[in-house]
């Protein structure tokens, strides 16, 4: 991660073409969304159900870890464990390396962004296709995905066909979604056929049966699933469920939230390996990576109840303004700025708790309830403490304007004299019309764009004690 | 009855005609108003900024100020869900059984004043009179926090001579968000600019809320542009009648 966010999304505000793509296509989402949900007269009921086997599953993590690996390997599949994302890489080069496979095809997949999984496999000779047609699009397009659910959604058709054009070397190409998807189709096909090994992420990881779960659109996850005879899945150790039934919950929350469909085109469901069909070599990689020391937090245990819907990206008004790069990472949005620094452990990300106006939009979405806001102030005061125990954090004009607050707020008496102070301080301040027009230092970000209103002559409780008066 | 109000921090020095307004209506509707002058702040900035260990005597000075009072009224939603949503969860971290027996006794007395006005004393009808085209701001507190729903819009439909408009978006938030506006000002000005875009689509005159604080943020970005949209808190246009003006 190299810049804060203020300073990443200043530099994105200046792309008014991004800004349109953004907006346009999370309100599409959004009100595909809202549409849906509607419909279901049960939708409080669902996310509380949804929230409470997400909660369940997060305080009996170790046993359902180990239901899992015992079931999966039960069924023919390999369980790995990974300490955090080197491990995870180095096992899947590993694997891939002693089978000799030099090209191999990929589903959509946050955590193998998270870890960097295709750069480590390019850097030892294997090149990893992505087969998501947005993923696709990144990966042309030399990008960083940014949005969980719409890898790509910041760009646009007529940067999508120009990108085709050049990369894909095409000759021609029509600007409809339909020639878009047919180029992609034909570019992809040739690598379904003669892939010899795959990986994918996971939706969930269910405990009972030791099967993985995933849903997607396009249909090239499952051909990802069946043709390679080699299959490698990759996912944090939070996305396991304890039974079957309980996709029966997020079966229907998660399309509803993440696309606006009520049921996903594709929901495959695997287990181990079987006979003849489909893959005959499965393993499972259950990466770490930061988590366990999230479950450690009783606050912000919830961040990992999480199905990665990217509900809250699409209402979220910041991420509106900028899209996801402005985030550093993989996992942009409400739950990036809560997610992202806690897997790096406040070492970075530490201005992402930041970058919300804690509207709420985002836990009102989230299925399952997963209270962002909290989680966002939780992580601030967490950055807070470790400020003040730095001389230049302690120095710092926050904390001394924090400190001097706390000190004013103490009592009537010292917030009546606060106020006559400020209203002397201003006058050098006060504009020709009447408002301050500019202020230094900190409060310069309110002015930049922002006339103030000046300190009026009386405070409402000199208003109240003077009226006392002469009422009596 | 006799009304306690929190005018809050910020409408003390920043929009005295806020709580001269409120305390208008409410002694209009025949109700006492009494105003403890011991009275600070919520603790909200501090909370929601990650200085949440400051806010703990904040916190605790609103308790003593309030420990007698029947009903609260505060004209600021935001300090509402402070003291709703994060109250117990700073008594509890204390683990003083007395601090949250006092945040417990509190919260069913605190009312924002539009809540008071139409779920506490079940007036809907203020016997205000405004002849503006206005449009209503939904504060993200006020929306998502206390759940107001219509209740603002049910006060000003009955409002004489007020022509209410619609606002697009309502729901999303105009970027102020505290400390939010000066830590992410490029963000929270891009947020501003496409509330002021909704605000001057509305056609209204007049800007109103519940929550002085977006007024501050959407007053400060249209006077910077020179526009003609007025703002003002809800309680200001129902402290208007047929006989004159608000203060």
């Amino acid at each position: 991660m190299t810049a804060s966010f203020p300073a990443a999304a200043r530099e994105l505000l200046r792309n008014a073409q991004l800004r349109r793509n953004v907006a346009h296509a999370t309100d599409v989402i959004r009100h595909k969304r809202d549409r849906v949900v509607e419909e279901r007269e049960d939708w409080q009921e669902l996310r509380d159900a949804g929230s409470a086997i997400r909660q369940h599953v997060l305080e009996n993590l170790d046993s359902y870890l180990l239901q899992f690996e015992e079931a999966c390997s039960a069924a023919g599949g390999q369980v790995h464990w990974a300490r955090d994302a080197a491990e995870a890489n180095r096992i899947a080069l590993a694997i891939l390396s002693s089978r000799e496979v030099r090209e191999v095809i990929k589903i959509k997949s946050m955590t193998t962004e998270e870890i960097g999984l295709n750069a480590a496999l390019e850097a030892r000779g294997i090149s990893a296709i992505e087969t998501d047609l947005a993923e696709l699009i990144v990966q042309l397009g030399h990008d960083v995905p940014s949005h969980i659910v719409v890898p790509a959604l910041h760009k646009n058709r007529q940067q999508i066909r120009e990108l085709f054009l050049r990369e894909m070397g095409l000759d021609q190409l029509g600007d409809t979604a339909e020639d878009l998807t047919a180029a992609a189709r034909a570019w992809l096909r040739r690598r379904f056929l003669t892939a010899r090994a795959a990986i994918s992420g996971a939706n969930f990881l269910i405990a009972e049966t030791g099967g993985v779960a995933i849903v997607e659109s396009e249909g090239n996850g499952r051909m990802c699933l069946t043709l390679p005879p080699l299959l490698i899945t990759i996912a944090g150790i939070e996305k396991v469920i304890p039974s079957f039934r309980d996709l029966e919950v997020f079966l229907q929350t998660l399309p509803r939230s993440a696309t606006g469909e009520r049921m996903n085109p594709y929901n495959s469901i695997w287990t181990g390996t079987t006979g003849a069909d489909g893959p005959q070599e499965f393993h499972v990689i259950l990466l770490d990576n930061g988590r366990s020391r999230i479950l450690a937090d009783s606050e912000s245990r919830q961040t990992l109840k999480c199905i990665r819907c990217g509900a809250c990206q699409n209402v979220c008004p910041v991420y509106r303004q900028t899209g996801g790069h402005a985030y550093g990472s993989v996992y942009g949005g409400p739950i990036g700025a809560i997610l992202t620094p806690q897997l790096h452990n406040l070492e970075q990300g530490a201005s992402l708790p930041y970058a919300s106006s804690l509207c709420g939009a985002c836990y009102e979405v989230c299925p399952v309830k997963i209270d962002i806001p909290e989680v966002l102030i939780h992580l601030r005061s967490e950055i807070v403490a470790r400020e003040q125990h730095t001389i230049g954090g302690m120095l710092g004009p926050w904390n001394l304007g924090m400190q001097a607050a706390a000190r004013i707020f103490a009592s009537g008496e010292r917030m009546e004299t606060a106020q006559k102070l400020g209203r002397a301080i201003q006058r050098p301040f006060a504009g020709t019309s009447g408002t301050i027009e500019s202020l230094p230092f900190l409060l310069s970000g309110w002015t930049q764009s922002r006339d103030l209103r000046p300190i009026p002559q009386e405070s409402f409780r000199a208003w109240w004690a003077r009226r006392g008066k002469e009422e009596s | 009855m006799r009304i306690s109000l929190f005018i809050a921090c910020y409408n003390d020095t920043l929009f005295p005609d806020t709580g001269k307004a409120v305390v208008r209506v409410l002694e209009r509707l025949g109700h006492t108003v009494d105003f403890n002058p011991a009275q600070t702040c919520c603790g909200q900035m501090h909370w929601n900024t990650g200085y949440t260990r400051e806010a703990v005597p904040i916190i605790r000075h609103f308790l003593e100020v309030y420990r007698e009072a029947e009903v609260i009224c505060i004209p600021s939603s935001s300090c509402v869900a402070m003291i709703r949503d994060h109250y117990p969860k700073a008594a509890e971290e204390s683990g003083d059984a007395k601090f949250a027996e006092e945040v417990e006794s509190l919260l069913p007395r605190v009312f924002e004043f539009s809540e008071l006005l139409v779920r506490y004393l079940r007036v809907e009808d203020a016997g205000a009179a405004f002849a503006h085209k206005v449009t209503y701001h939904a504060s993200c507190h006020s929306l998502r926090s206390l759940g107001l729903g219509d209740i603002p819009l049910r006060l000003l439909r009955n409002v004489r001579g007020l022509e209410l408009l619609p606002l697009d978006d309502v729901d999303r938030c105009c970027g102020f968000g505290g400390t939010f506006a000066i830590k992410n000002a490029d963000v929270s000005s891009a947020m501003l600019e496409d509330k002021i875009e909704s605000v001057l689509k509305s056609g209204a005159e007049v800007c109103t809320a519940v929550d002085n604080s977006c007024l501050l943020h959407l007053f400060g970005g249209l006077h910077r542009r020179r526009l003609p949209v007025r703002t003002a808190h809800l309680a200001e246009i129902l402290a208007c009648t047929s006989e004159g003006a608000g203060q």
